[in-house]
């Protein structure tokens, strides 16, 4: 069996009466690509946010690597290497593509207490931010300012500058909402380009995407997870197709 | 091209500025250098508050109190004789960058409308120990007994002189703040601006890098400050009460935030119109409202963008 890079055990979130996380085990392996399906209110949004650390469980732990991180915040754990993409795309838009990726390479490569070299002129910045831009396809728009790209754009743009941390496990959450077909066909495309390079837990309900990228899957229900396994155990799964794939998939 | 443009636009400020000395002298209206003077000298108050305001997001409502500790700076020990200028103005930044990383340790927890009143409130408690401060004239503030000294080489006390001396400070001041907000550290503050969220996902902690900026920002107000108070001989509460401060960050939005030099056309411009409203008449801020409002609503970038155009990004 494969290394486990992300282990979660009994976790636990409360939001007053509301239980959104219902003591979760999950092992997410070395390498491979485990959506997080469940209809809304599962609690997914909350468990991404307890593993990216934006907050805290009231029980139970996460081990990420060799590191207990339960208690690390977000920019701590992003440096140990968990990046993520967000429900609702996130970039500087102020700023343009390459200042967005080319940040994200700062906040990997030393200090940032340091107040005279120009950061735009900094070739340990820009080089690795442009290779990023590239594994995307947005070299060619590189200069233009993030609020003026197109909304799949600005997703590939999350990605880049998930990527250039050179992150060893990728959160995206829900990375083709609101896209068109042929914008998520290649998102998904892409995402399959990434697959074993870098582990990734991906929380969509896209189930073309899910069953096109993942090696496993979970399926979330009442803060609970009810199963985890492959996509065609999870199809044949009785319970599942009760709790959720019933209605109008499979 | 913009680029040019905005070359064009700070050369000419410049040299204009560089001019009024030689202007006054043959016009025999030494009035304008001392008005010029206090213009800059609110100039680097107001850039100093755009280093946070503008790149950093923090509105920081409490930025006459370094104002106020740097000419109590300069004050105090020429109370007691000391008038070593190095000294003086050495002790304004370094007291008001001391203050500065107090306040910001504290507010910069909180953001939005608290750390508003936060740094408020710091503000006004200054401003009321000054008024206790009964040795140092208490709220009626004291006469500074002659302006800093700093040997042979500059004097103060020759007007042109200062305001070279303010001048240069300001043209350093610039140049500094340039690098800074394009350097790696400035990157940083301006992108937890931009999107805090994204910020602390890519691995950016915000908190030592806005701090940081804080108490930059608070050493140059306070250098302003020392300046301020060899400016008016005098020291008074008065530097630090919350309008003062009010005053500054209408320089900063009327020159327009986050461009680093709008806020010293801000500081001219308004020095400048409450010069020449309160001439026509007392109630002269009926006037200057409306025209701050005007530059908030149709200028984006303040009288700084409507010179060299609105196409600067971050």
């Amino acid at each position: 069996m494969a290394e486990t890079l992300l282990s979660i055990r009994g976790l636990t979130k409360r939001f007053g009466g509301l239980l959104a996380s219902d003591r979760i085990d999950l092992d997410v392996v070395l390498g491979e690509t485990h959506a997080i399906i469940g209809p809304n209110g599962a609690g997914k949004t909350t468990l991404i946010g307890q593993l990216a650390g934006d907050l805290w469980p009231d029980a139970g732990a996460i081990r990420f690597g060799d590191h207990d991180v339960t208690r690390l915040d977000a920019p701590h754990r992003a440096r140990h290497g968990l990046a993520r993409s967000f429900q609702v795309t996130s970039v500087f838009r102020d700023f343009s593509a390459l200042d967005n990726v080319a940040l994200a390479v700062q906040a990997h490569r030393g200090s940032s207490f340091r107040f005279w070299r120009p950061a735009r002129a900094d070739a340990t910045l820009r080089d690795p931010a442009r290779a990023a831009l590239q594994s995307v396809g947005l070299e060619a728009r590189a200069e233009v300012r993030a609020a003026n790209l197109a909304h799949g754009e600005q997703r590939q743009l999350e990605i880049a500058m998930a990527l250039a941390t050179e992150p060893s496990l990728l959160l995206l959450d829900e990375p083709v909402a609101g896209m068109g077909l042929e914008e998520s066909q290649r998102m998904v495309r892409f995402l399959s380009t990434l697959k074993r390079r870098i582990t990734i837990v991906l929380v969509e309900h896209d189930m073309d995407a899910v069953f096109t990228l993942a090696d496993r899957i979970s399926v979330m229900v009442y803060g609970r997870i009810i199963a985890t396994g492959t996509p065609p155990e999870i199809r044949g799964n009785d319970e599942v197709r009760r709790a959720y794939l019933g209605e109008d998939q499979v | 091209m913009a680029p040019s443009r905005r070359t064009l636009v700070l050369a000419a400020g410049g040299v204009a500025l560089a001019l009024v000395p030689p202007i006054a002298a043959l016009t025999n209206q030494p009035f304008y250098l001392d008005l010029f003077r206090r213009m800059m000298i609110f100039a680097i108050a107001a850039v100093s508050l755009d280093l946070i305001l503008g790149y950093g997001g923090m509105v920081s409502f409490g930025h006459a109190a370094y104002l106020g500790i740097g000419a109590y700076a300069v004050g105090i020990p020429a109370y007691h004789g000391l008038q070593n200028g190095w000294l003086q103005w050495g002790l304004a930044i370094a007291a008001s960058a001391l203050i500065a990383l107090v306040i910001g340790a504290i507010s910069l927890r909180t953001s939005g409308v608290s750390f508003i009143m936060i740094t408020l409130a710091f503000a006004q408690m200054l401003y009321y120990l000054g008024i206790s401060l009964e040795t140092y004239g208490g709220d009626n503030g004291m006469r500074l007994a002659a302006r800093s000294r700093f040997g042979g080489i500059v004097d103060l006390r020759d007007p042109a002189v200062f305001y070279y001396v303010v001048l240069a400070i300001l043209v350093l001041f610039l140049a500094l703040g340039s690098r800074l907000v394009e350097s790696r550290f400035g990157m940083a503050v301006r992108a937890a601006k931009s999107n805090e969220a994204r910020a602390r996902a890519i691995g950016f902690s915000p908190l030592p890098y806005k701090l940081t900026a804080f108490v930059i920002a608070g050493g140059g107000g306070g250098l302003a400050g020392a300046l301020l108070a060899n400016q008016t001989e005098y020291l008074t509460p008065d530097f630090m009460h919350w309008t003062r401060s009010g005053e500054i960050m209408f320089m900063v939005i009327l020159g327009g935030m986050g461009t680093l030099f709008g806020p010293v056309i801000g500081a001219v411009a308004l020095l400048l119109l409450e010069d020449v409203l309160s001439a026509l008449t007392a109630h002269w801020q009926i006037i200057l409202g409306p025209i701050l409002v005007l530059v908030v609503l149709f200028a984006k970038r303040g009288l700084f963008g409507l010179l060299v155009g609105e196409t600067r990004d971050g």
